[in-house]
């Protein structure tokens, strides 16, 4: 971010006040004690204890060496928590990334005029704010079983003759639990990709127009290459905190039926929170899910180096 | 053309009236059923409240659901988490963004692959080092790691380098100023709009937090309000749905006014950052 920093004001900083240079590391040092105490020690030590056996309330383990990593990966619970998680994600990343593609070409377009923008966006983002718990729990009555709101409405407009019990059903609840993810979130991705498509020079909309461009063409030949950065940069952080999903399935059925919406986490938290408190395994798929991220992260970086490329440029 | 354009208006303002709905009718049904009796639930759904608000209130407060004291809770939490985050990512930033130092880009490369790296990797080890420590059932583990918050470092930098000017600080050093107080007395009140808007995402993210006070906190008297939260998923609620919709709502609806009050800066604050919390 500072390699932009020019030359004169580098000069400058060499001359008169040089010796203040120091006082950046003080600044920043509680940042990093905090961290190595709180993050990276935790982190170390989540690794350390993916090579022991650590469980109950023990504080003595003993090192086993890739036991662990051996048992796990043929664990049929983690592999499915895996699966489950990524399911989820493409069901709730497909739908969000298109509607909120939509609406941020439209909330852009000046041809539209469109009115209301402002309230729409402030709307649509407004289940982001609310605690996921509460959202769980919320959507939990909705649909409960037999006199939920959801069930009585669909009853009344005839499209089911008797109450339906959705948690008993493996698709129903994935598609539910798919669903509160995309609601809580496609608000979020829109108003980032408008911004991005406003940091696009609107001179490039404009003369295409002139030449007679339709709208889904100027949104397939301009919109989507100069939002490639911005597009991928939404993908791998919806990604990741796609791996990260907890309180909703957590909240919502406790990963059932027939483990359906247990998640990465939710296996990680059931390991060692419940039943035998297997924290062995819990850091094992923990340092999984570690190596997972580092991949994503690493090529989040390069993606990034790419945005602000495209920012300096504009 | 002119018609397709009006025709191709109204269908996306139908469709943006669907998500409306669908934004707003959950919490809608939920501040309603609140306000109905078990029988009225029970008989159907409604969009118009009714009167049964004091009898629900009684009866989740008999089944020893403290919002108050989980409100409090939370407030504390997250109030101490936010003034930290953000006066430690400020001086943090102004770090970034004033000196040059050895090791400055590492650092901040460092920093931002900190920003994808999920708390949820490290809670394991976090849980049984905070063991070791005595820190279970103590506010302190869900308030001092706010000091670093590498996305909200980040976000200042980015900020700091619309606004940061260098003559600033020389001229206050030739006053004899020294750098922290040119830190506190110039550098903080000019980050000051930059600061309001990541300080409300620190505050909303600590106080929607469930998962690290869930695995850290055991007595109920120190449950936060989300920990709240799951106690409504208890068996009594199966029937007595009002008082449910209720602990919900009390949960809620601060947050939605909250929200309203201060949607301009947290829209603001996504189209800068694009940081997803």
């Amino acid at each position: 971010m500072n390699s932009g920093d020019s030359k004169e004001s580098k000069v400058e900083a060499r001359g008169h006040f040089e010796r203040y240079n120091r006082y950046g590391y003080y600044f920043l040092l509680p940042f990093f004690i905090i961290f190595l105490i709180f993050s990276l020690y935790p982190i170390l030590y989540t690794i350390y204890l993916s090579f022991t056996d650590l469980a109950g309330w023990n504080t003595q383990s003993n090192f086993v060496g890739l036991k662990n990593y051996k048992s796990i990966l043929q664990n049929q619970l983690f592999l499915k928590s895996i699966k489950n998680t990524v399911i989820l994600w493409i069901l709730n990343f497909i739908p969000q990334m298109g509607v909120a593609l939509l609406l941020a070409a439209w909330f852009t377009n000046m041809k539209l005029k469109l009115r209301g923008t402002q309230f729409f966006k402030v709307v649509f983002y407004l289940p982001n704010v609310i605690t996921a718990a509460s959202v769980a729990v919320l959507f939990s009555a909705l649909f409960s079983y037999p006199m939920g709101p959801i069930n009585m409405l669909l009853i009344k407009l005839g499209v089911i003759d008797s109450a339906y019990n959705f948690f008993q059903n493996n698709w129903a609840t994935v598609f539910i639990v798919a669903f509160i993810q995309f609601w809580m979130w496609y608000g979020q991705t829109m108003i980032v990709l408008q911004s991005g498509i406003l940091s696009i020079s609107e001179s490039l909309f404009e003369s295409a127009r002139v030449d007679g461009a339709t709208d889904g063409q100027i949104f397939r030949h301009i919109t989507i290459p100069l939002l490639k950065p911005i597009l991928l940069y939404t993908l791998v952080t919806s990604l990741i905190g796609g791996l990260q999903v907890f309180d909703i399935p957590f909240l919502l059925t406790k990963g059932g039926p027939n483990n359906s919406v247990l998640t990465i986490t939710m296996y990680i938290y059931q390991q060692a929170f419940s039943g035998n408190r297997n924290f062995y395994l819990a850091a094992t798929a923990s340092v999984i899910l570690l190596l997972i991220s580092i991949v994503l992260s690493v090529l989040m970086f390069s993606v990034f180096k790419d945005r602000t490329k495209v920012g300096r440029a504009k | 053309m002119a018609h397709a354009l009006r025709t191709k208006r109204t269908l996306i303002y139908v469709f943006c009236g669907i998500l409306t709905l669908l934004s707003i009718l959950p919490f809608w049904i939920l501040l309603c059923n609140a306000t109905r009796s078990v029988e009225q639930i029970r008989q159907g759904l409604s969009l118009i409240p009714s009167d049964s608000l004091v009898h629900n209130w009684h009866v989740l407060m008999n089944q020893g659901f403290n919002v108050w004291q989980g409100m409090g809770n939370s407030f504390f939490i997250a109030a101490c988490s936010t003034i930290l985050s953000v006066y430690f990512s400020a001086m943090g930033a102004y770090a970034f963004t004033a000196y040059n130092f050895k090791g400055k880009k590492i650092l901040f490369g460092m920093m931002i692959g900190l920003i994808m790296i999920p708390p949820q990797i490290s809670m394991i080890g976090f849980y049984q080092f905070m063991m070791r420590l005595n820190l279970l059932n103590n506010y302190i583990p869900l308030i001092l790691p706010a000091i670093a918050a590498p996305n909200t470092v980040f976000f200042l930098v980015e900020y700091m380098e619309t606004v940061y000017q260098p003559d600033y600080a020389d001229a206050a050093r030739l006053e004899g100023a020294s750098e922290i107080t040119i830190f506190h007395k110039i550098m903080l009140p000019i980050m000051k709009p930059g600061l309001a808007t990541m300080g409300i995402f620190a505050f909303v993210a600590s106080w929607n937090n469930f998962l690290m006070p869930l695995i850290l906190i055991n007595d109920q008297a120190k449950y936060t309000l989300p920990m709240l939260v799951q106690l409504l998923t208890a068996n009594i609620y199966r029937t007595e749905f009002g008082a449910m919709y209720l602990g919900i709502g009390l949960t809620v609806i601060p947050l939605i006014i909250i929200y309203l009050l201060l949607s301009r800066y947290i829209i603001g604050g996504v189209t800068a950052g694009g940081l997803k919390e």
